[in-house]
């Protein structure tokens, strides 16, 4: 979208006709600037139709409350200390079950993905688990881990390892099999071509699978906490919904989507401090 | 029977395919000696890539023996380098740290490794750019330090499947001598899988032409012109009259897996 320089032309150079705007060709760049400002902008507008939606008493507050009950709403979550009380319980939570997660699936992700006989004898049972609906699952949880902080993570553990573990095995796939003929050739046993190889030429991938699924995690955070439990982002929410408390509500729902957010970029950046190798020029 | 430094006997390598034999490789025999250097040129599929990888010991063959400095090879091994045609550096690691990966089996001091490291890293020309991530190098670079690789840990044969076969021509042809330079240095076997006639005379002491499926040698010839060579060997007569007859042989083939084809 640059402007040619026209000094650095001379007269007999033929101007380029100036093209027509340019921002919705297939798979061009568009300015770094408007595509930040695209992204906030369309939040601001969702925003502005809320804040006049409501303003001009088109819905009722039960439905859907101005933008500024929920800031107070927030507000007050704060001061009571409600709020730091919530948000440490879930992400406690959140780390144990996505953490027990990723230490089973890393390493059965690594087998899988190298050795047809882990492949063939765990997918079929994935396949058949990670389509279980895990609210549906409830009821056994407990059952089996009792109403403790151990069932939340148990539920956060099903809705993550099983999808985690099919990612995993698929970026270690994606790791060419002429980095494996290396090491075989410079006689490496298959374990080191594993741990010295294939390990790290996947990690890249499978930190942006830690990323994602971190996300998926976080979706499960309500159904985790719907039952027996005292505190927690989703727990609040749950609360509220008996008292139609629609703004504590619509809070808990955007402060778990900003952690989310928070949680996203972590993973994004750590991985490009991580990865420096991986940038190419 | 003399001991060659390879030996490549009666090797067959037949797959099945919809029930049916498919046969890659028949019957293929080859002797190389020390320090001598091999290039095997065909057709695509003729199962040039399968030899070398069954040299390598990264397949069985279905029949047959190969044999390293007269004994028998089962399974990949150290005594054996291997370069292959591209996505085989670790990306994670830096040029020299590349090299050294392949010295993890060494015994032999850290200081004595990163010494012999550095030597490789002048011979192929990289100097400067020990601490750079292979994205940050060229396609010819990234051979260069993979050919650094497969030669640092004095394997007794060199492996090299289509080393430059993803390259430009223009840095192919520096590519050439620069192999050539450092095959002058540190005498190896070579045995060197391409398709392209050029490179194959312009490198070889022998140039061995596969016959189209099933792989088998078709013929043999030794070239002679003398070392050190450089590019303008290239116009030689020596040379065209080698090209002549490869490239006869070879377009006799390729008609014939046309006219299977089609």
């Amino acid at each position: 979208m640059t402007e040619p320089q026209q000094s650095a032309l001379n007269s007999n150079t033929p101007v380029p006709k100036k093209r027509r705007t340019r921002f919705l060709a297939i798979r061009e760049d568009i300015p770094r600037n408007l595509y930040i400002a695209l992204g906030a902008g369309f939040i601001l507008l969702l925003l502005v139709t809320w804040q006049l939606a409501t303003g001009a008493g088109l819905i009722r507050p039960l439905f859907l409350p101005p933008p500024a009950s929920i800031v107070a709403e927030g507000l007050r979550q704060v001061q009571e200390g409600i709020l730091w009380a919530d948000a440490s319980a879930s992400i406690y939570r959140i780390l144990m079950g996505w953490g027990f997660a990723t230490l089973f699936a890393v390493p059965i992700g690594i087998l899988m993905g190298n050795f047809k006989f882990f492949e063939g004898m765990f997918e079929p049972f994935i396949d058949i688990v990670r389509y279980m609906p895990v609210v549906a699952l409830i009821p056994l949880t407990i059952l089996w881990a009792g109403i403790g902080d151990f069932q939340k993570f148990l539920i956060l553990f099903i809705g993550t390892f099983f999808q985690q573990v099919l990612m995993v095995m698929d970026n270690v796939k994606s790791v060419p099999i002429s980095l494996i003929k290396v090491g075989q050739t410079l006689g490496l046993s298959r374990f080191e071509i594993l741990k010295s190889i294939v390990l790290p030429a996947a990690m890249p991938n499978i930190w942006d699978t830690f990323r994602i699924t971190m996300g998926w995690t976080w979706t499960y955070l309500v159904v985790a906490e719907l039952v027996a439990a005292n505190n927690g982002l989703g727990r609040r929410i749950m609360d509220a919904q008996r008292y139609l408390a629609t703004d504590t509500i619509i809070f808990g729902i955007l402060f778990i989507g900003f952690l989310g957010l928070v949680t996203d970029y972590i993973f994004k950046f750590s991985g490009k401090v991580l990865f420096k190798w991986n940038q190419g020029q | 029977m003399t001991t060659s430094k390879i030996r490549i006997e009666n090797v067959s390598q037949v797959y099945e395919k919809n029930g049916a034999p498919f046969v890659v490789l028949d019957n293929f025999n080859l002797d190389i000696a020390q320090n001598e250097f091999v290039t095997v040129v065909g057709t695509s599929g003729c199962g040039k890539s399968t030899l070398l990888n069954i040299v390598g010991g990264l397949v069985e063959p279905t029949t047959g023996q190969v044999f390293i400095d007269g004994s028998r090879i089962s399974g990949p091994g150290r005594d054996r380098g291997f370069v292959f045609q591209s996505y085989s550096l670790f990306e994670w690691l830096t040029v020299s740290d590349n090299i050294l990966f392949a010295l993890k089996k060494t015994a032999m001091g850290d200081g004595e490794k990163r010494e012999l490291v550095q030597h490789y890293i002048e011979s192929v020309g990289l100097v400067g750019f020990e601490k750079a991530y292979p994205k940050e190098l060229s396609g010819g670079m990234r051979q260069r330090v993979a050919i650094a690789r497969a030669l640092v840990y004095k394997p007794a044969v060199l492996l090299m499947d289509e080393p430059f076969g993803a390259l430009d021509s223009q840095t192919r042809g520096m590519m050439q001598e620069l192999l050539l330079k450092v095959w002058g240095e540190h005498k190896t076997t070579v045995l060197f899988i391409t398709h392209d006639v050029d490179e194959a005379i312009f490198l070889s002491d022998r140039v061995i032409v596969m016959s189209s499926r099933p792989g088998r040698l078709k013929q043999e010839k030794r070239i002679v012109i003398p070392r050190p060579r450089n590019y303008e060997v290239m116009t030689d007569s020596l040379f065209i009259e080698s090209k002549k007859e490869l490239i006869g042989a070879i377009r006799e083939e390729t008609l014939k897996t046309m006219g299977t084809r089609s």
